[in-house]
């Protein structure tokens, strides 16, 4: 069952269009990449579905329910652009934005200590965020967004500000969070983060959704039906197209499928010397975006 | 509800739980009365201990003897015109006065002369000495002795008293009621000032912080706003409170270090005109103490918390909607002449109009128009103001500031979220009208 269905948003600002009849299915469990270039509406898709601005038309059902000011205790939401009261405590910013999503005050106060502990700032809770370097304030932000237990969490470019060390440290509680079934949105730039983590995924472009559905079948649906065949074979037997780079006596080369089945090519290799391993090409997310962008925006 | 209430807790409590705040909640009633006092000092301690001036007559006319005062003392003499100057220019003077032959019914060309520009003062004091040596100069050639003239001359005091439908007396004195709706005044549209903008700060500061996004993701911009502005509002109204107390606190200790409380029985006989009038009737202190202690107190405290709540209310809402509407608060000035220039306004007109006459039309619409009431109503509340005014007005700031919540409220909605675009009064309008 969908945890989101999004059913035909449009919202316009001025003349520019920011959704048009935008359409998405996203499934419960699992982590959903949202892609896009810059400007293609994902901000704006993010602010509807958490409530910050209304779309022109359209709707979204959270579970079923049409999208009600009482599901923003069961959505956890990280801006892109990261904000916390500077002069505040960390402890009582956490507690404050606990209890702005609903919890209970005895709740929140058990919930911020463990994820002090947890994410391993517990001796930073009476500093102010201005006291705090700039990877422990987005540990203190990411806490923020999760420290009501939602169901629904959705990141915009999560891993933007952290250091390698402490990206790998939300990664990990990104695939945690995922294993206790909670549904992640992914809004990101970064193809290689979205290759590791994402089930799903869709793409918006000029405000219309362009692509979706899982990884693999979009990886499928892109692939370029070529071959990378690498065999033990002198380089002059080869015929000069295949463009073969000679290593140690290994020819390694890229072939198309043609007319022909990954059989019958496989075959075909054979009979130019010993095949050492024979490999369907796919794109990788990146490369699809980037052809996915370019041919929608020469239309 | 209980969001809002979460809102309100922590702009109260990061506000109050600042070092600054409480230090300027204790200082202030310290601090000025202590520079009132240094002033006073300062001024007192400047006419007794300067040395008296001296001031050179030369009366071609052999008429005038002007009395000396405490500060300044004449000598007579019949030097001539440039000596006079020159004991001047020489500092053996103060300054110089010249009094040509005079027709004594159009006194003209009577000059002073002094190295320092005269103070008001001086001239005030050497014109009504004049004049009242031409008067009775004028008077005896007419044959009236001056001895008469000195007999008929009377001092009056005017006393005045109010009556109301009741048939209740009370003594006023203008002057006290004048302070009071002055200061009241003033406090009303330096604390909206104050106040106001703090929340603009508070909204600028969510804004360009981004914690707005969070923040309207958990709870709607409205209960936002409203949170901000209570919040914000109940400081306001704990430092008026700490004040009231600390001032109390601190004139009753000044008054008993004085030794200027009175008997018991005195205050109780003073509070009872007509036996008052029969004590003291022309004594200015105790008209004073009379007046204040026909001033209802407790009406003026409520009305005074009703006026700055509901003033700080009304333009509160503006000053958030200001801040919703900018990214910097360097860019606040384009958008606040809407909120300076009706405050102006007020403050002006409490000045011009309703301390001078607080009954006259232009004070009466002066303190009925919601921008202008809070300010205005607290210059006519202390000489008492009749029921139905006083209802209208409060009406209609209520009316006003709910109607200005509601436009602020939809410019802030739109505001909160728009970063980096050039946003005029045009944008704001389109604000405003989109549902």
């Amino acid at each position: 069952m969908a945890i989101l269905e999004i059913e035909h948003l449009n919202k316009a600002y001025g003349p520019n269009k920011a959704l048009s009849d935008v359409s998405l299915s996203i499934p419960e469990g699992g982590i959903f990449g949202l892609l896009g270039p810059n400007g293609a509406g994902k901000t704006t898709l993010i602010r509807i579905i958490n409530q910050i601005i209304e779309a022109d038309q359209g709707q979204v059902l959270f579970k079923g329910e049409k999208l009600h000011p009482k599901h923003i205790s069961r959505i956890g939401y990280l801006p892109e652009e990261r904000g916390l009261y500077k002069k505040m405590k960390v402890w009582d910013q956490l507690i404050y934005f606990a209890r702005l999503k609903g919890m209970p005050a005895a709740t929140a106060k058990e919930k911020v200590t463990y994820w002090l502990k947890k994410m391993d700032i517990n001796s930073w809770k009476d500093k102010r965020i201005d006291d705090l370097s700039k990877g422990m304030a987005q540990k203190v932000q990411f806490i923020s967004t999760i420290i009501h237990e939602p169901e629904l969490l959705i990141l915009d470019e999560p891993f933007s500000g952290f250091d390698p060390i402490n990206a790998e440290i939300i990664k990990d509680e990104i695939l945690e969070l995922r294993d206790k079934g909670i549904t992640l949105v992914l809004s990101t730039h970064r193809m290689e983060s979205v290759e590791l983590l994402c089930d799903q995924i869709a793409m918006i472009h000029k405000s219309y959704k362009i692509l979706e559905g899982s990884l693999e079948d979009i990886k499928q649906q892109f692939r370029p039906n070529k071959y990378k065949v690498s065999l033990i074979s002198s380089d002059d037997s080869l015929p000069l197209e295949f463009g073969a780079h000679l290593k140690n006596g290994v020819a390694t080369f890229t072939l198309p499928l043609g007319q022909n089945s990954p059989n019958q090519l496989l075959l075909k290799m054979m009979s130019y010397g010993e095949v050492v391993s024979f490999q369907e090409i796919l794109p990788s997310m990146e490369e699809i975006f980037i052809q996915q962008v370019k041919e929608y925006s020469n239309e | 509800m209980s969001k809002v209430w979460l809102v309100i807790k922590r702009e109260y409590l990061s506000r109050v739980q600042k070092k600054s705040f409480l230090l300027a909640t204790i200082l202030t009633p310290l601090v000025f009365p202590a520079i009132m006092g240094l002033f006073l000092w300062i001024a007192v301690g400047e006419s007794s201990s300067s040395a008296l001036r001296i001031i050179e007559v030369v009366d071609d006319n052999n008429l005038f003897f002007l009395e000396s005062s405490e500060q300044y003392a004449f000598s007579f003499s019949n030097t001539s015109l440039e000596d006079a100057k020159s004991m001047v220019q020489n500092g053996e003077r103060f300054g110089f006065l010249y009094i040509p032959n005079l027709d004594l019914t159009r006194p003209v060309g009577i000059t002073y002369y002094a190295e320092k520009n005269p103070s008001m003062g001086l001239i005030s004091f050497l014109e009504s000495n004049l004049k009242r040596r031409i008067e009775e100069q004028r008077l005896f050639e007419s044959g009236i002795d001056p001895e008469v003239i000195n007999a008929y001359r009377t001092k009056v005091a005017i006393q005045s008293i109010t009556l109301d439908n009741k048939g209740d007396e009370k003594i006023t004195d203008a002057t006290v009621n004048y302070a009071i709706g002055f200061m009241a005044g003033i406090m009303i549209y330096i604390f909206i000032f104050i106040y106001g903008n703090q929340i603009m700060q508070g909204v600028i500061e969510e804004k360009s912080s981004r914690i707005i996004e969070i923040l309207i993701s958990s709870i709607r911009p409205f209960q936002l706003m409203m949170g901000k502005i209570i919040g914000i509002g109940a400081v306001g109204l704990t430092q008026f409170l700490i004040w009231v107390v600390l001032i109390g606190g601190i004139s009753s200790v000044i008054i008993g270090y004085f030794g200027m409380q009175m008997p018991q029985q005195q205050i109780m006989d003073l509070a009872n005109p007509e036996m008052s009038q029969m004590i003291n009737g022309d004594n200015d202190i105790y008209k004073i103490i009379q007046t204040i202690q026909g001033i209802d107190f407790f009406q003026l405290t409520l009305t005074f918390v009703f006026y700055f709540l509901g003033g700080y209310l009304l333009y509160g809402a503006f000053f958030a909607a200001v801040g919703a509407a900018i990214d910097t608060p360097s860019e606040a000035q384009q958008f606040m002449l809407p909120i300076t220039i009706p405050l102006l306004i007020g403050y002006m007109g409490l000045f011009v109009f309703v301390l001078n006459d607080p009954n006259s039309n232009v004070s009466f619409w002066l303190s009925i128009v919601p921008f202008t009431s809070p300010i205005a109503m607290m210059g006519r509340v202390s000489y008492g103001v009749p029921f139905w005014d006083l209802a209208l007005s409060m009406g209609l700031l209520i009316t006003g500031f709910l109607f200005s919540t509601w436009v602020a409220g939809k410019i802030y909605r739109i505001g909160i979220l728009i970063h980096g675009t050039k946003v005029d009064y045009k944008t704001i309008w389109r604000w405003i009208k989109t549902n």
